[in-house]
C-alpha cells in the first residue's frame, strides 16, 4: 500500500453520499495515509456522511459548512486549526443551481439563480482557499472538481457552465497568487458519472450514452478514475503541476 | 406483481430512508408517509437502476410517488 500522504492532513468538502466524487477521492486519500475532515451542509447530510465516514474512517473530524455563510467557513476552519494546527491542502467538490435553470433556455437564467450558482459553485472556492492558506504553512494542495461545460456549451448545463468557467479562472488566480507559499491549486474536470449532484442535471443519463460512443476510450469514467488522479494531485507526484486542469474523460474533451 | 421485486424495493427503501420495513406498504407515498425530500428520491432512483439493471428517465421518475408506483415500473420494464 502507497502512504504519499502519510502524516498529511485535508479537508473534504462535498460528500453528500457512497456516490459522491468526493467520497471515491476521501477514500484514496485515506488508504496513502491522509488524515481527513469532512464538511457537510444541514443535518441531513451530516446523518449520511457520519455514517459512512465512521464505517470506514473513525473519528474523522465533522464540521458543518454552508459555503455561502462567511462565519461557518471561518469556525470550520478555526476547528481544524485547533485540533490539526497546520493542514496540507483541500478538496473542493460542490457545486449548486436550481434544478429549473439546468434546463430549458439559459436566457430565462434568474439573477438570483446565476449569483447563486457562482457563489456556491465558484466563490465559495476563493473563500475557503482564503482560510486554508493560513493553516498550510508548508504549502499543500487545493483541487476542486470542474466540468467541461464550463469550457463549451453543453446541453442543459447552462448557469452551471457560466459558474464552471469562473471557477476554473479562479484556479488559476489562485494558483498564480499562493505559490509563493508553495500552495498549488488545481481542478480536475471529470467526465460524466452518475452522482446525485449530476442527476441535477435534466436527462443525465443521455449524456451518459454519448460520451460513452464518442470518448477515444469508448466508454464513460469512474469515481475511482478521478479520485486517483486526485490522490497524484494532493501528493508530491504532481509537485510541478499548478493552475492546472486536468481532464478525466475518457478523452471526450478532444473529440469536435 | 411479484413479490420478489416487493422484497427488493422494500429493503432499498428501508436502507436508504432509516423507515421500519412494516411502514414500507404499496400505498405509502415516499414523500408524505416515508418521510423522503426531493433528493432521497432522486437517490433511490439511482439504486434502484443499479438494483434491476435498468435506466429510470427523469419523466418516468417524476410520475413515482408511491412504493407500488415503483413495483409497477420496474415490473412493466424489466
Amino acid at each position: 500500500m502507497n502512504q504519499l500522504l502519510a502524516g498529511k492532513k485535508f479537508l473534504i468538502m462535498g460528500v453528500a453520499n457512497d456516490r459522491s466524487i468526493a467520497w471515491a477521492i476521501a477514500k484514496q486519500l485515506h488508504e496513502a495515509g491522509a488524515t481527513l475532515a469532512f464538511s457537510y451542509q444541514g443535518d441531513r447530510l451530516e446523518s449520511r456522511v457520519l455514517k459512512l465516514v465512521e464505517s470506514t474512517m473513525p473519528g474523522s473530524t465533522m464540521v458543518q459548512v454552508d459555503v455561502t455563510r462567511e462565519e461557518e467557513i471561518a469556525s470550520a476552519f478555526a476547528l481544524l486549526k485547533e485540533q490539526w494546527g497546520t493542514m496540507d491542502g483541500l478538496v473542493h467538490s460542490l457545486a449548486f443551481a436550481k434544478s429549473e435553470e439546468l434546463e430549458g433556455h439559459f436566457s430565462d437564467t434568474s439573477r438570483e439563480g446565476y449569483l447563486l450558482a457562482q457563489d456556491i459553485s465558484a466563490y465559495s472556492l476563493v473563500a475557503v482557499s482564503r482560510f486554508a492558506k493560513t493553516l498550510m504553512v508548508e504549502g499543500g494542495s487545493i483541487i476542486t472538481m470542474t466540468y467541461l461545460g464550463g469550457e463549451r456549451v453543453l446541453a442543459n448545463y447552462n448557469v452551471m457552465g457560466v459558474a464552471k468557467a469562473a471557477l476554473d479562472q479562479s484556479v488559476r488566480y489562485l494558483a498564480a497568487d499562493l505559490g509563493e507559499q508553495n500552495i498549488r491549486v488545481n481542478a480536475i474536470s471529470a467526465g460524466p458519472i452518475n452522482t446525485l449532484a449530476a442527476r441535477g442535471v435534466r436527462n443525465f443519463s443521455t449524456i451518459l450514452g454519448v460520451v460513452a460512443e464518442k470518448a477515444p476510450l469508448k466508454r464513460n469514467i469512474t469515481q475511482e478514475e478521478v479520485a486517483k488522479t486526485a490522490l497524484f494531485l494532493a501528493s508530491d507526484l504532481s509537485s510541478g503541476i499548478t493552475g492546472e486542469v486536468i481532464h478525466v474523460d475518457a478523452g471526450y474533451h478532444i473529440m469536435a | 406483481m411479484s413479490v420478489e421485486i416487493l422484497e427488493k424495493v422494500k429493503n432499498i427503501v428501508v436502507d436508504r430512508l432509516g423507515v421500519e420495513a412494516n411502514d414500507v406498504t404499496l400505498e405509502a407515498s415516499f414523500k408524505e408517509d416515508l418521510g423522503a425530500d426531493s433528493l432521497d428520491v432522486v437517490e433511490l432512483v439511482m439504486e434502484l437502476e443499479d438494483e434491476f439493471d435498468m435506466e429510470i428517465s427523469d419523466e418516468d421518475a417524476e410520475k413515482i410517488n408511491t412504493v407500488g408506483d415503483v413495483v409497477n415500473y420496474i415490473s412493466s420494464h424489466k
